[in-house]
């Protein structure tokens, strides 16, 4: 009986409050882990192991009866061999496979956000009230000319496609089928109501969600998932994933088990089978055969919409982007390392690829330096946590920037990382009808658009601070930021002078 | 001492500024000048001032003319044979100066009537401007101890740290005549005490004065650096010179509209507008969004052209602008235009809305 040995020990303790609790069973009713169970005689009990921390019975108890804390579990200090790392090792020897995870990389790596400072108007320029003065985040992403040819007083150039946002925020991609239909319908009516875009991921396009279109950005995964004339045509934006913060150089991998009848005719593939996206495209082997693939698009699209082209923060990343932006594409997008997926390997999420901020101010600064970064939109993603972030996004030279982990918090998602067990109680990343059903769109939408309100709102106050009234102005001034805590190789890589200095 | 420029050094500073011009490219002294800046002494604190002058040397009006400071005999030599190798030389000495009693630490003060030489420029497929442009940048980067602060035809600028009425009177531009000048007043908040900090800035045929302090800078440095500028001093007169330069002599772009881009509309007043309109300035807006100038200004740009007074779309500072038969007249302050005439229209500049009074013909 060796074999049944379980050595994993659960990760967190349900504390129920006997005198509070009332058992009425609605935890267990809410929980898909089965973390609670009602007895035969009518009383509820919890089961450790099973609970993955998602908060969602906690926040529903109607007796408060319920919290979690960590599982009381002290392996002898070691600062080497830290309890995670036995049980990974544990797990893994029991199961013999690789370890996956959700979500983005939880290490303890340097928040290069935090180690930036922004400035204010003091006397010698006047800071500017929002509330009284235009302040303007209208954010225009494509292609632009070097300049703009004029005959008699009038323009003659003519602009490839542009797309004006109302503000510097998307939402990134996220598949149906990673996350439910609910889902990312909350995030469609969200985008329309604030006048930005959202993403569909490389899972296709919804039949149901075509009257989003006019907000839509559409994926061109390696799996060529859903991908067909009409999806194309309909988008804002077209963006061809190369890589994801969260697993560079790794494809995506949807079990059969997520594939329903509705994702299997989203997706154009057989339902319950399970959805492969290689990890490289099988068309794309350099840099020319992108600069095909983008042409291809705009060709098939009449050069109507712009093709954005999205890699992951990799060491080389200033490199690739500049061969991006020669290959005719008409926006960058980067993701960072602590960017989000509905699962990867762990190993991958938590150790492959580079901070953001960092590549952020590499690439700007060669796409400067090669005197090109005016032709070309550049996105980032990858963790973005709050309207300060974005800020120091766009003063390292960022055009705008995508959410998607924020973007899920703001329909109920409480950051437990088990998307990739299916089982997400808050109904965003799962296909069980009975759990989907629990995220109502027309209800939640109004969050995600609350969020991006806000952030607007703190956007145009920190502007203001800098006197400065149009996002533009900020865009790449970096003179606005001062480091602190940072050696001079960051502040070199980042561009930007100490506190202080 | 710091200078602006070195290492990131950045001087905010707060100014006077003025300008008359006669439409019909009349010449008149510097006298009328010197008077309306010296109205506007409490906006400046005597670490700098400085005029631009055009139609003042007729006798060389094809000839490139550089103002140059030197910091001693070998600054000037290394120049001098650096000009040499690339320029014929027409004539050349000292510019005169009077003594003031407050200014004091003068540099040596050259000029130079030159003209390209043919092969060299031949050589380079550079046009005489560009070339003239490039070697300029070259002397002021390169050569320690000298910077060529004019380098336009039949204009200068004159400039020292001192108040600018006592900056005029050093300079004796009473003597001088010109159809068109600008004045400088400066109000640093440091004390970096170099003669090549004060104001005008010039490129070429170029001239500058400036009030303001400008939020979007590095925005606008970063923007201008990828068309080949440099921008060494750091100051917001130097980069908005090199906007105008990029969008009128290099994209070809109508003064007013390079104007429109620098203090375009907000997006609210553009969505009101007709559809032509609407489009001309959406346009602008989405190639030329680098070159928005955000923050406080008011600006009098000079060429052989005329000139064009320009305030912040928001109008943070005050700007003035008259006229008085043939002249027009800009300033920070009324007074300073009252003080040398009797205008027949008073006006204040509105925010964002620029005036261009171009002289007819160039010149007398």
């Amino acid at each position: 009986m060796e074999y049944n040995l379980e050595l994993v020990m659960p990760r967190y303790k349900i504390v129920r409050d006997k005198e509070r609790c009332i058992n009425c069973g609605a935890c267990a009713r809410q929980c898909a882990n089965e973390a609670h169970v009602i007895y035969d005689d009518g009383t509820v009990h919890s089961i450790d192991e099973n609970c993955v921390n998602c908060q969602r019975c906690v926040c529903l108890c109607p007796a408060h009866a319920l919290h979690i804390t960590k599982y009381p579990l002290e392996f002898c200090e070691n600062a080497n061999w830290t309890s995670e790392a036995i049980q990974e090792v544990y797990t893994q020897a029991k199961t013999g496979g690789v370890l996956l995870s959700g979500m983005g990389n939880p290490k303890p790596y340097p928040i290069y956000w935090d180690k930036m400072l922004l400035n204010a108007s003091q006397v010698t320029n006047p800071s500017i009230d929002p509330l009284r003065e235009p302040m303007e985040t209208v954010t225009i992403l494509g292609r632009k000319p070097d300049c703009v040819k004029m005959k008699n007083g009038a323009i003659t150039s003519k602009l490839p496609p542009q797309i004006k946002l109302s503000m510097p925020i998307m939402f990134s991609a996220m598949s149906f089928g990673s996350i439910s239909l609910n889902a990312q319908k909350s995030l469609a009516m969200a985008a329309k109501k604030m006048g930005t875009l959202f993403n569909t991921g490389e899972g296709g396009l919804h039949r149901d969600f075509y009257p989003y279109a006019d907000c839509a950005v559409v994926q061109v995964a390696s799996g060529r998932f859903g991908v067909h004339k009409q999806y194309l045509e309909a988008a804002r934006m077209i963006e061809i994933k190369i890589g994801q913060g969260a697993k560079p150089g790794i494809g995506g991998h949807l079990p059969g088990g997520k594939v329903n009848e509705e994702v299997s005719a989203t997706r154009m593939i057989p339902a319950g089978a399970d959805a492969i996206s290689p990890a490289p495209h099988h068309d794309i082997y350099s840099i020319e055969d992108l600069r095909q693939l983008i042409y291809s698009l705009k060709e098939v699209t009449e050069y109507k919409k712009p093709v954005a082209v999205k890699i992951a923060a990799v060491h080389n990343s200033a490199a690739i982007a500049s061969g991006i932006a020669r290959a005719g594409a008409d926006v960058i997008v980067m993701d960072g390392y602590r960017g989000g997926t509905g699962a990867a390997p762990t190993r991958i999420r938590d150790n492959v690829g580079i901070p953001i901020e960092l590549a952020l101010a590499a690439v700007d600064s060669r796409l400067r330096e090669e005197g090109i970064r005016h032709n070309v939109s550049l996105v980032v993603a990858g963790s973005i946590r709050n309207s300060a972030d974005i800020v120091k996004a766009i003063a390292l030279g960022a055009d705008a920037v995508y959410i998607a982990s924020s973007a899920l918090m703001a329909l109920g998602c409480h950051m437990c990382r088990t998307c990739n067990t299916g089982k997400c109680n808050w109904g965003i990343a799962t296909q069980r009808p009975d759990l989907v059903k629990r995220l109502n769109p027309e209800v939640m939408h109004l969050r995600a658009a609350n969020l991006l309100n806000a952030w607007n709102h703190e956007i145009k106050e920190i502007l203001g601070g800098m006197g400065i009234n149009a996002i533009e102005s900020l865009r790449g001034n970096r003179l606005m930021l001062r480091g602190i805590g940072l050696t001079q190789k960051e502040l070199d890589i980042l561009g930007i002078k100490h506190a202080g200095e | 001492m710091l200078r602006e420029g070195e290492n990131g050094y950045r001087i905010p500073a707060g100014c006077a500024i003025s300008a008359i011009i006669n439409k019909r490219g009349e010449r008149f002294s510097g006298e009328g000048i010197i008077a309306s800046i010296k109205v506007m002494h409490e906006r400046s604190n005597g670490l700098g001032g400085g005029f631009a002058a055009y139609g003042i040397y007729p006798e060389y009006k094809e000839h490139y003319a550089f103002h140059v400071f030197y910091e001693g005999d070998e600054a000037r030599s290394r120049t001098e044979e650096f000009i040499n190798q690339n320029y014929e030389v027409e004539s050349c000495g000292k510019i005169p100066t009077r003594k003031v009693r407050s200014i004091s630490g003068a540099p040596q003060i050259w000029r130079y009537f030159v003209r390209p030489k043919q092969y060299r420029m031949a050589a380079m497929e550079f046009t005489e401007d560009e070339y003239t442009a490039r070697t300029v940048t070259h002397i002021n980067s390169n050569f320690a101890g000298a910077y060529v602060f004019s380098s336009g035809k039949n204009m200068g600028a004159f400039k020292a740290v001192g108040y600018p009425e006592d900056v005029g009177e050093f300079y004796m531009l009473d003597e001088y005549k010109g159809f068109s000048w600008t004045a400088h007043g400066r109000f640093p908040t440091n004390t970096p005490g170099w003669w090549g900090g004060a104001h005008p800035f010039t490129l070429l045929d170029w001239s500058i004065v400036h009030n303001g302090e400008i939020s979007s800078y590095d925005a606008n440095r970063r923007y201008v650096e990828m068309f080949g500028y440099k921008c060494s001093l750091m100051t917001d007169t130097e980069v908005i010179t090199y906007l105008f330069d990029l969008l009128v002599r290099k994209h070809n772009l109508p003064m007013e509209t390079a104007a429109h881009v620098l203090a375009a509309p907000t997006w609210d007043v553009i969505e009101s507008m007709d559809k032509d309109m609407r489009d001309y300035f959406t346009t602008l807006r989405t190639v030329y969004s680098g070159a928005l100038v955000n923050g406080p200004f008011s600006i009098i740009l000079g060429s052989s052209d005329g000139l064009l007074a320009l305030n912040d779309r928001l109008k943070l500072r005050s700007l003035m602008g008259a006229t008085a038969g043939d002249m027009v007249y800009f300033a920070s302050e009324e007074a300073a235009i009252r003080e040398i005439c009797e205008p027949e229209r008073v006006w204040s500049i509105g925010g964002g809305e620029p005036v261009i009074v171009k002289v007819e013909g160039g010149m007398e």
